[in-house]
């Protein structure tokens, strides 16, 4: 074996996270099977509550205008495709690379670093989630549930989303001890998805500090988000909502740098 | 390649490597000997800049793994005590991907692999499942993986631990392949037999100190004599008769079950021993080897 000394140029933080996407993609490649679950479940919730429950009522009023119910129920569901798809990556994946299968350090061994990793795993986390958007955008807009071109851009906030979520998820897997500890993550998940004005609006919690504590969760901002974008009755709520998703992955992400350093740079 | 002046790491409180000065010439095979806990570990994550050091000076091919680790990394070649392969890819992906992290194209990574393949004699298990795998073709694989970027320095931690007779051969040769290509090798190891083959000059390190320094030949015939006569007597009977040969050798050893005698000439030992009139149950003289060495500095209790 010769030894050649043509080293090549390190790899751009870019064309890093591009490494990591493609590592995962190889793994799942094979496995495209595991990716359909996770995009059904908000079409069958969006089946059995948004038309079926839907036709119980007329029409739900949504900042001022008459929307039918399933129109209402619809961008939620967008909106909880992209949280479920980046939850499922950056949550048990992460913790099973992390702890038993040790795979960053293997990366570790490479030019790659602790903020590769980080870009790289959020990414993919990222991109499922909002493959899982788009693919019950395109269902949206099949069943005639989007109604203005404003609706474009729900698949950005849908990126959005799965960004925010993916790099906090990461951040919170990182102190996880045992799989014990995922069921706090499921006990918070729950209640995300079921009260972020999901199936009803937000007036049902009144004008108290509940309603104030339930628009300051993420998954809600999401929701308005996704529902002002798809219904077309867009204010500066979905301003709002935009950064204060920049800021929640941007501030992920630099926690998940901090605790792979403090956990594998020993 | 490599040199290190009062490297120092701690963990918390917990002092792992107290201080060591290590050179490694470019070329050679350098090994680090010593029992569990004595800080081989600590001192290879160092070198391979991932554990920031906590003392002292390192640099490894002139750069300072503090603020250039990825660059370091790029051109060494790391393969860990446990083999820590990726188990979601096939063996074929495992050196793909991995060469891909290096930033190697796509087309080179895929004829390295291929080759790698061969050099680890799995070329038949490419589209294999990692966990496929036996023992001894997973080490082979990682061996493999850590050469995908023509690494100048080779990091080898514990490499044969494990393996059946055979699998250590095999992978003997293959080492010393490399070491002729010019590959420049650092081993861990606690199998003197494996640092007596492999490894041009080692240190001994216990408690995070390097207890002695040199080529395998000149550690024996400086902290051991060159050979030993080895005495069985009945069981019960080696404390009180240690006192009776002492006198024979430089050094008398007492052990549950015999006596080792230390001594240029062991064969004189031997006979001097049946003139006193003593009648050992089994004699043997044989060489100092490098166990007796490291015996010697590291003391026979267990470490941890």
């Amino acid at each position: 074996m010769a030894l050649v000394q043509r080293i090549p140029a390190p790899l751009t933080p870019a064309a890093a996270t591009r490494m990591l996407v493609l590592r995962n993609y190889v793994v799942y490649r094979g496995a495209w099977k595991l990716f359909v679950t996770g995009f059904l479940e908000p079409v069958f919730y969006l089946f059995s509550i948004g038309i079926g429950v839907g036709r119980l009522i007329d029409t739900f009023e949504f900042h001022g205008e008459a929307i039918p119910y399933a129109e209402f129920v619809a961008p939620a569901m967008l909106a909880t495709s992209a949280f479920n798809g980046a939850l499922l990556d950056s949550t048990y994946n992460v913790f099973f690379k992390l702890k038993y299968e040790k795979l960053y350090d293997q990366m570790l061994a490479t030019p790659l670093s602790t903020g590769d990793i980080a870009r790289g795993e959020i990414a993919w986390g990222l991109m499922r989630g909002s493959v899982y958007s788009a693919a019950f955008l395109v269902v949206m807009a099949l069943m005639g549930l989007t109604h203005s071109w404003w609706a474009v851009l729900a698949l950005p906030a849908t990126v959005l989303i799965a960004f925010a979520f993916s790099a906090v998820c990461m951040a919170v897997t990182t102190w996880m001890k045992s799989w014990q500890d995922f069921d706090k993550i499921q006990l918070a998940q729950m209640p995300l998805f079921l009260f972020s004005a999901t199936f009803f609006p937000i007036e049902a919690f009144g004008d108290g500090a509940l309603r104030w504590i339930v628009e300051a969760t993420p998954l809600y901002r999401g929701v308005v988000l996704c529902r002002e974008l798809t219904t077309g009755v867009v204010t500066w709520e979905s301003a709002i909502s935009v950064v204060y998703l920049v800021a929640m992955g941007i501030a992920g992400l630099a926690v998940v740098r901090r605790r792979l350093d403090a956990l594998l740079l020993t | 390649m490599i040199s290190a002046r009062g490297l120092r790491k701690s963990f918390g409180d917990f002092e792992a490597v107290k201080g060591i000065d290590v050179e490694v010439r470019r070329g050679e095979a350098f090994g680090f000997l010593g029992p569990n806990g004595a800080g081989k570990s600590s001192t290879m994550r160092m070198i391979a800049s991932v554990s920031p050091v906590s003392g002292g000076q390192l640099r490894i091919l002139g750069m300072d793994p503090a603020t250039d680790g990825p660059a370091i990394r790029g051109r060494l070649g790391v393969c860990p005590q446990e083999d820590t392969l990726d188990n979601e890819l096939n063996v074929f992906d495992n050196l793909y991907i991995y060469g891909r992290y290096f930033g190697i194209d796509r087309a080179t990574c895929r004829e390295r692999a291929q080759e790698l393949l061969e050099f680890a004699q799995i070329t038949d298990k490419a589209k294999a499942k990692v966990e496929d795998l036996s023992g001894g073709m997973k080490r082979r694989l990682t061996i493999a993986r850590s050469l995908i970027n023509r690494p100048e320095v080779l990091l080898l931690d514990e490499p044969t631990t494990g393996l059946d007779p055979q699998a250590r051969h095999v992978l003997w040769d293959q080492l010393f392949r490399l070491k002729q290509a010019g590959v420049t090798l650092v081993i861990t190891t606690h199998y003197m037999d494996e640092a007596e083959q492999l490894c041009d000059r080692l240190v001994v390190m216990d408690k995070g100190l390097i207890a002695a320094e040199g080529s395998p030949r000149e550690l024996i015939d400086a902290h051991s004599t060159r050979e030993v006569a080895e005495l069985r007597f009945g069981v019960g009977e080696h404390e009180a008769l240690a006192g009776k040969v002492e006198d024979l050798g430089e050094r008398v050893e007492v052990l549950p079950d015999r006596l080792l005698v230390y001594s240029d000439h062991g064969e004189d030992v031997v006979t001097a021993v049946l003139e006193r009139g003593l009648h050992p149950l089994a004699t043997l003289v044989r060489r100092s080897t490098l166990e007796d060495v490291f015996l010697r500095l590291t003391g026979r209790s267990l470490a941890d």
